[in-house]
């Protein structure tokens, strides 16, 4: 008997890796909020190098209609200053402030939930209390205070967003570590000596580390909105053009530009339905029981 | 355990969470950049250094923290959390007055939402791939991805252009007539576009909620024990079913009410609704932080207070988890 070829003896082996990023691509949800963000990126990023207008300058008379003037192609706002220019220049700070709000937020509640999920008993009892009462605090209600007592800068509100937003991850990650402690691969660490850093961080949290992805996508686009509502409400960076400055400063003239707020809340709205269909995409790959539906 | 010991756990543990945002409060003080009294007083520029000396007496600034914080604790339990300096009254009343319109807006929200996101959840599960399923998807997908000021704006713009039957600013209309009867309708009228606004994000979740629920639950046991003795689809859905699907959705709505009432600021400031959200706004404009501080107090206060009710409520309606701690 003789080996016929090379092929029948290869046993196809992927990493688990490859194997969400093939379920990822083949989610046309996931694929569409990729493409949603990837278009949203490259219109503010690239857009300032095409679109050459200061967002600040007043062009035009004051609510000019779209359409209306050539070189105007949104109108402009209340002052007279370009719309269009506004979306392009106000995307970064509201994507910038999303990113930074979202990994603080991420990395409190990961750091809060692992260690209540890990040591349980006291340890446990004392941080959940803790997370409670964040639970209890009205979150934007905080983050206006917060930002208020301090001054307004991209920063402050950033971390402001992340102070308040963080448990609904500790609670996510505390119930990760409280399924995974007592698994087989958990005791077999620690029955070989490993100390309790390297379980939390080595062993457990690579584990647990599916559904928090899941849920640092979805965290991002929350701290989008939430940037949105503080700039609406001005309290965001005075001296950075935002989207939900712009809505903000629309309100008065919401029935005379309709254009002054539509087009930067669509903006809010794509972006962070991107963020959430991404979020939607990843929760079908890293479930394979989910995807055979 | 009696259900009366689990009731006094529970009231003593709200009664803690209570005494821990007043604390937050006193820290926030503190905290903030500058002179505690000055922070009190606001920027407005015009506390003169008598009215700061005034404060400082006042609040015992001149103390030791410890000694600070237990009288800003006495004062705040009986009642007196401060005076605001741009509205010139005592924050406790300007709180009071603007509390009931916050409350209104929020639970007419949530009940609509629980209400109709239940419904439409049921009529959804009975054809899990017909359209009020894929409407139910598209809808909580907008929800949750828009920006709730600007779903407001938008419906304003929307109700202000082409259908104009609902005020889209205020809570009543001052020249319309004074009895009880006119006035509450005239609230109501004005309730509808605010509430909708509030109300639509959660209802597209509930509905998504007990739509799962309702998959799961038609699936089991009990349900094919149901209709092999004979019972109708409305008894089967209605008597059995539903029973236990809306129990997740009230779970979530208890635990969800502090993000609603985030969310009414913004609502209340879209629709000048005089609630709570837009004493919060303006007195922010003025950096009035005793109102401010006061706001945030009792907007916590509401959401313990929301959820020792769903609590309580909970352990009569479902007797399974009646005496846990």
């Amino acid at each position: 008997m003789t080996v016929t070829s090379d092929q029948n003896l290869h046993i196809s082996s992927q990493s688990p890796l490859k194997e969400v990023a093939r379920a990822f691509r083949q989610s046309w949800a996931g694929m569409l909020g990729l493409v949603l963000l990837f278009l949203v990126c490259v219109f503010c990023l690239a857009g300032p190098f095409i679109y050459m207008v200061d967002p600040f300058e007043v062009i035009w008379a004051p609510l000019t209609p779209p359409g209306e003037v050539a070189n105007v192609p949104l109108g402009t706002d209340y002052l007279g200053r370009d719309i269009l220019a506004g979306l392009i220049h106000g995307g970064a700070s509201t994507l910038f402030v999303g990113l930074v709000a979202g990994v603080l937020t991420m990395t409190i509640g990961i750091l809060v939930g692992s260690i209540a999920g890990y040591y349980g008993g006291m340890v446990d009892e004392a941080l959940m209390r803790l997370t409670e009462f964040f639970q209890v605090l009205p979150a934007l209600l905080f983050a206006m205070v917060l930002v208020t007592l301090f001054t307004p800068s991209i920063y402050v509100v950033s971390i402001a967003i992340g102070i308040v937003s963080w448990p609904a991850t500790a609670r996510l990650t505390r119930a990760e570590f409280l399924r995974i402690r007592n698994l087989e691969y958990v005791n077999a660490a620690r029955s070989i000596g490993a100390r309790n850093n390297r379980i939390i961080w080595r062993v457990i949290l690579p584990n647990a580390l599916a559904p928090l992805i899941v849920s640092a996508t979805l965290t991002v686009g929350i701290a989008i909105l939430f940037e949105a509502g503080l700039s609406f409400l001005g309290l965001g960076d005075p001296n950075v053009f935002s989207w939900g400055m712009m809505i903000g400063a629309g309100r008065e003239y919401i029935l005379d530009g309709w254009w002054t707020i539509s087009f930067p809340g669509l903006m809010i709205f794509l972006t962070v339905l991107g963020f959430s269909l991404i979020g939607d995409g990843l929760n079908d790959a890293f479930n394979p029981k989910l995807r055979e539906r | 355990m009696s259900i009366l010991l689990v009731i006094f756990r529970r009231l003593v543990h709200a009664f803690l969470l209570i005494l821990a945002v007043l604390v937050l409060n006193f820290l926030l003080i503190h905290i903030a950049p500058g002179d505690p009294a000055e922070v009190i007083a606001g920027e407005m520029g015009g506390a003169t250094e008598e009215m700061l000396a005034q404060i400082r007496t006042a609040y015992g600034l001149d103390q030791p923290v410890i000694v600070q914080l237990g009288t800003y604790l006495g004062k705040a339990l009986q009642g007196d959390l401060g005076q605001s300096f741009f509205y010139n009254a005592p924050v406790l009343e300007l709180v009071s007055g603007r509390i009931g319109a916050t409350i209104l807006l929020v639970m007419t929200a949530l009940l609509f939402a629980i209400f109709v996101g239940t419904l439409l959840g049921v009529i959804a599960s009975h054809k899990p791939k017909g359209i009020v399923s894929g409407l139910v998807t598209l809808v909580s997908v907008i929800g949750y991805s828009a920006p709730i000021f600007w779903t407001g704006m938008m419906l304003v713009i929307l109700f202000a252009w082409s259908i104009p039957i609902f005020p889209i600013s205020g809570m009543y209309d001052i020249t319309k007539g004074d009895d009880l009867w006119t006035r509450a309708l005239d609230i109501l009228h004005h309730l509808v576009l605010p509430a909708l606004t509030l109300g639509i994000v959660y209802l597209a979740q509930y509905a998504r909620l007990s739509r799962a629920s309702m998959l799961e639950i038609l699936g089991s046991d009990y349900i094919r024990t149901a209709r092999a003795k004979g019972a109708s689809e409305i008894s089967v859905y209605g008597r059995h079913a539903l029973r236990n699907a809306i129990l997740p959705v009230v779970t979530i709505a208890g635990l969800q009410f502090g993000s609603v009432v985030s969310g009414a600021v913004l609502v209340e400031t879209v629709f000048s609704w005089p609630g709570l959200g837009t004493l919060a706004f303006d007195s922010i404009l003025a950096r009035d932080y005793p109102t401010v501080l006061g706001i945030l107090f009792f907007s916590s206060l509401l959401v313990i207070v929301a959820n020792l009710l769903t609590d309580l409520v909970y352990r009569l309606v479902d007797p399974r988890i009646r005496m846990e701690g």
